[in-house]
């Protein structure tokens, strides 16, 4: 963990979207979770940006990695456990985008 | 691993007469791989250069195999004993764990804790991220695909396959393992413990109990099970 760097964009609460990218390379954002809204549970600590780490390079400036919560439901529209049933993923912030209140990423 | 033919039985149309099974490959009979060669290069070299010692090898390898499960239930049943620890646990968990003198020098840990209405279960659906020094390394399960694609799909599905049931007004929440963090759940403290030692509750804190798989072990079922 380092404090290196910017402030973190988002906070504890917060709704943001997961990206819905597919680049080239290593990244540690679940396919399953790109695309969907979430909140965040909590900002993690920046930590070394694993798509460059991969390629053995150092990996900074650390970047602030987050946990997201996100309902089975919105994961798994037939999904059949119940309805408050939820799952959390790490996804660091250059994968999220703000989200306005009426559910649409921010411009 | 030697196969003894009076240790087991066949169905009663074998009857008695004797026959081999085909012999189990030794270690050294399967192909060598490309990672083994370097690892084996790699070992020889730096022992050859003085960069390490065979001594220094063996002592860690020593190191890694005391890892266990029995470091993560430490934890848990010391938080269960001990409410200023349970708080410590809650705002930096793997300074609780040094605070015992584990050793989660690389690891940014967090605990998750089970109560009357939510069900923490964990899993890496990347790779197979750990929390090895507290847990030991992983169950093969915990890798398989198998269980790191229906975990986060059909959740109570899996935990039932474990023998855990979730009630219905329990959430079931997954933690996907994909960075930085690892997990260690932190079971609910089983009935019928009040003024146990902490040696005592450890004893009840299975490794997939602090996976989520499962829930701790009841004191009833602990004198069931053979000694």
């Amino acid at each position: 963990m380092s404090e290196a760097g910017g402030q973190a964009r988002y906070a504890k609460g917060d709704l943001v979207h997961i990206r819905k990218a597919y680049p080239i390379g290593h990244c540690r954002t679940p396919y399953y979770t790109r695309g969907l809204d979430g909140v965040v549970e909590r900002m993690c600590g920046k930590f070394s940006n694993p798509e460059e780490l991969a390629y053995g390079r150092d990996g900074h400036p650390p970047l602030p990695l987050y946990r997201i919560r996100i309902s089975m439901g919105d994961l798994w529209p037939d999904y059949n456990g119940l309805a408050n049933d939820t799952l959390e993923v790490e996804v660091f912030e250059h994968w999220l985008d703000p989200v306005m209140a009426e559910g649409t990423p921010e411009q | 691993m030697t196969h003894h033919h009076e240790e087991h039985s066949h169905s009663p149309s074998q009857g008695q007469h004797p026959h081999r099974h085909p012999n189990q490959p030794d270690e050294e009979d399967g192909k060598i791989t490309e990672f083994r060669l370097m690892e084996i290069a790699l070992r020889e070299l730096l022992i050859d250069k003085a960069l390490i010692t065979q001594q220094e090898l063996n002592d860690t390898y020593l190191k890694m195999d005391r890892r266990g499960p029995h470091n993560g239930a430490r934890m848990i049943a010391k938080a269960w004993n001990d409410p200023d620890y349970l708080d410590l646990m809650r705002t930096d968990a793997t300074e609780a764990a040094r605070k015992l003198g584990l050793e989660p020098t690389w690891l940014n840990l967090i605990v998750v804790e089970n109560t009357p209405t939510i069900h923490n279960v964990v899993v890496c659906t990347l790779c197979s991220c750990y929390p090895w020094p507290l847990l030991g390394l992983p169950p093969d399960w915990y890798k398989s695909r198998a269980y790191r694609s229906d975990v986060v799909r059909y959740p109570r599905k899996v935990l039932k396959e474990f023998g855990t049931t979730i009630s219905e007004d329990v959430e079931v929440r997954v933690h996907d393992s994909s960075a930085d963090m690892r997990y260690l759940v932190m079971p609910m403290r089983p009935a019928g413990t009040q003024g146990w030692s902490e040696e005592a509750l450890a004893e009840l804190v299975t490794r997939d109990s602090m996976i989520g798989a499962t829930i701790a072990i009841a004191p009833d079922e602990r004198r069931a099970q053979p000694s």
